[in-house]
């Protein structure tokens, strides 16, 4: 017993000690842990892995002589499995990198096993603002999206496009308040009004009350601030009741394409959200999509490009800096710019958040759309500046 | 494996074998069984991933709590996430806002999940079968919602970077054996206890009154007090096995206290052979397993437990424990 408990210390003595090696056991590991079975599957999924996979492919499948590998799990939407899958990656799998992570519950517990255990974190998945805000990491990097930038960004977008006045469709919890909440701040902040908010709670099947309610508020925009199976049901009984052709507009607060490939543009056309990629921005995108289409079987979402930029602006830095320290390769991440086809010169701030474009976009009708996926007219791009919460509000403790 | 360890495993085997034939087969083998887990459990770390198994351990509690009510008292509950999620978030909180000490906020955690069984299980144990889950999962639901928007919960984000902490001032959990050990003397007390329970009078009126309840209080049993003791234990035990998890993760999080959990509890009884007492040990180790292992590969996670339910629903009805006990000889099948 005392020989097999001593001969175990000592494995777990030496493992770690390489672990903190330069050059890490000659390889780069990459995890890309997200949901492959449940709601997320599609937004995220095994084409997050796939991106991941074209990035490690433009380095040649090196960097800066060690192989790139890129495992993957399945967290179940579960933020246990999530916990024990990434400290088993980082304990016993040599894993450098975790990426993608959607579900908000599950990437925070990944944030504090990444930042305890000094691995690189890559979040394309969750939108919380947390992560760069209280719970933020030097290791960590929110890249595609977040809460704010959907809620407060569709605001000021839609302000500016002459819509001041909001009425919200709330889901009754914590995620849907804060997202009406950040975007009343924003409104009001402009000049706007908040006509009127009506909650509803988590898993509603009838929104016909609370549509007609929203009818009846005269509001320009209608808001909903909620998300998943929540929106697509109420921009779909939305679509019954004939809103948008009344002449209001609908604002999703937190929407991803293959959430309006579901609806199908008849039900969604003339919805309005907030975008952080769309693959026919231009040539770059494109390509890109094209490539990963050719693979995946489908358009990319923004999560998905997002890890492919991220993994792609890791592996610049840990070419850049020949090592993958934790430490210095995260300094050299925030040193260089963003540049590919996801974000142009975008820049990653002291509180991990990566500022980038995002765009506002408008469902086309299906008479306009040309083809599969061809979902979105882009009405605005917000440029980064205004795009994101300023770091120094974050009221994360590394910005100084 | 030390010779000690290896001479009591022995011995046992040894008595075990001796006893299988005659009238205490029943407890010679669960002894057995009891031991020879227990070196496994106590080997386990250094073979396989700590946290995992400590995993397999939490959970392994919460089936066996659940086990106790529907294996012996005969009451099918669909709301023992209430419970074990309950008592996951009372323990973080205690332990990261109120800066408690684990066996404190372990303690809570229980007596919160205690307190709940006492108020759920007034109410549930009125009725009986279907009515009885319905209203245990409509309860149970209700400590969802609130756990859904209660500001100390942390909605869908949770409660995270809960602290381990040291354990009675002395152990550090922060060590993984150290905690792995202080999950294993959680999961050993909790299970001698519902070993005991099991054994006792009382768990005799319990499977009297599971067997035929109009009987039970003809000969003068007051059978809702006995059920509702079997229940508060069984809620207790599982807001135990809930709270012991949210320090092994350092989290509580709402798919502790979701509807899914109490299905999934009910699952790994059944595959692992409810009314068994190491049945529950099983089907938690196999659902945990299958969830973390494959979890890694392409196949979808739900679907493999689904089929495997589905096979184990029509080829062995008793469960993996159940139908391997009833073939063994000594006992008529």
């Amino acid at each position: 017993m005392r020989s097999l408990l001593l001969a175990g210390t000592a494995l777990l003595t030496l493992t770690s000690g390489a672990a903190f090696a330069q050059m890490s056991n000659d390889v780069i590991r990459i995890g890309v842990l997200n949901d492959r079975s449940g709601i997320y599957a599609d937004l995220a999924g095994e084409g997050s892995a796939i991106a991941a996979r074209m990035a490690a492919e433009e380095f040649g499948g090196k960097v800066a002589g060690a192989p790139i590998e890129i495992v993957v799990a399945d967290h179940q939407n579960k933020a246990d499995i999530a916990a024990s899958k990434a400290r088993e990656w980082v304990d016993t799998g040599n894993v450098d990198v975790i990426a993608d992570v959607p579900n908000s519950a599950a990437a925070l517990a990944v944030q504090g096993i990444t930042r305890d255990k000094k691995r690189i974190f890559l979040m394309s998945g969750p939108g919380a603002t947390a992560l760069t805000g209280a719970q933020c990491s030097p290791y960590g990097f929110h890249w595609a999206y977040d809460n704010y930038a959907m809620a407060a960004g569709t605001g000021r977008a839609l302000y500016e496009q002459g819509k001041k006045n909001w009425y919200f469709v709330t889901a009754d919890y914590a995620f849907g308040q804060s997202l009406e909440e950040e975007t009343t701040k924003m409104v009001n902040k402009l000049g706007g009004k908040i006509v009127g908010s009506v909650r509803h709670p988590l898993g509603s099947a009838d929104f016909s009350s609370f549509l007609l309610q929203a009818q009846g508020s005269k509001a320009d925009v209608i808001g909903f601030a909620n998300a998943g199976a929540d929106a697509t049901n109420a921009v779909k009984q939305a679509a019954e009741f004939g809103i948008t052709q009344s002449g209001q507009s609908l604002a999703g607060l937190l929407l991803f394409i293959t959430d309006i490939h579901a609806l199908g543009l008849p039900a969604a056309q003339g919805l309005m959200f907030t975008e952080g990629f769309y693959w026919n921005l231009d040539d770059q995108t494109r390509d890109w999509s094209k490539k990963f289409e050719a693979k995946a079987g489908k358009k990319p979402t923004m999560v998905q490009a997002g890890v492919y930029s991220a993994v792609r602006h890791y592996l610049k830095a840990v070419d850049a800096a020949k090592t993958d320290d934790p430490d210095k390769v995260a300094a050299k991440m925030r040193e260089l710019p963003v540049e590919d086809m996801f974000a142009k010169k975008g820049k990653i701030a002291a509180n991990g958040r990566m500022f980038h474009d995002m765009y506002l976009v408008r469902v086309k009708a299906p008479g306009q759309s040309k083809g599969p996926w061809d979902y979105y007219d882009v009405v605005k791009t917000i440029p980064a500046e205004t795009a994101f919460l300023d770091p120094a509000l974050s009221g994360c403790p590394l910005v100084k | 494996m030390t010779a000690a360890s290896q001479a009591t495993a022995a011995t046992a085997t040894a008595t075990a074998t001796a006893t299988l034939r005659g009238p205490d087969a029943g407890t010679a083998r669960t002894a057995l069984l009891f031991v020879v887990g227990l070196t496994i459990a106590a080997l386990a770390p250094f073979a396989l991933y700590p946290v995992f198994v400590m995993k397999v351990l939490c959970f392994a509690l919460f089936a066996c709590a659940f086990n106790l009510l529907i294996g012996f008292a005969g009451l099918l509950s669909f709301g023992h996430a209430a419970f074990f999620g309950g008592a996951a978030y009372v323990t973080a909180h205690a332990v990261k806002v109120w800066g408690l000490p684990p066996e404190l906020g372990l303690l809570l955690g229980t007596a919160a999940a205690a307190l709940l069984g006492v108020l759920f299980g007034a109410i549930a144990i009125r009725r009986q079968g279907i009515y009885f889950a319905m209203i245990t999962l409509a309860l149970s639901q209700m400590v969802f919602f609130m756990a859904l928007q209660l500001k100390f919960t942390g909605g869908e984000d949770g409660i995270q970077g809960v602290p381990r902490g040291v354990l009675f001032g002395v152990f550090d959990l922060t060590q993984p054996l150290t905690m792995y050990y202080a999950v294993l003397a959680v999961f050993v007390f909790g299970f001698a206890l519902i070993w005991r329970a099991v054994h006792s009078p009382f768990g005799q009126v319990l499977k009297a009154i599971r067997e035929n309840e109009p009987r039970a209080i003809s000969l003068g049993y007051r059978t809702e007090r006995y059920k509702l003791l079997a229940f508060v234990l069984s809620a207790s035990l599982a807001g135990l096995a809930g709270g012991t998890k949210a320090l092994v993760f350092q989290l509580a999080s709402l798919t502790d206290v979701q509807w899914q959990m109490s299905g999934e509890v009910v699952l790994m009884t059944l595959l692992g052979g409810m009314g068994t007492l190491v049945g529950p040990v099983v089907g938690a180790g196999l659902v945990v397993t299958l969830e973390s292992y494959l979890a890694a590969t392409s196949l979808p996670v739900p679907v493999v437990i689904g089929a495997i339910f589905v096979v184990c629903v029509l080829l062995f009805r008793r469960g993996i424990v159940g139908e391997i006990l009833a073939r063994l000889p000594g006992r008529k099948a």
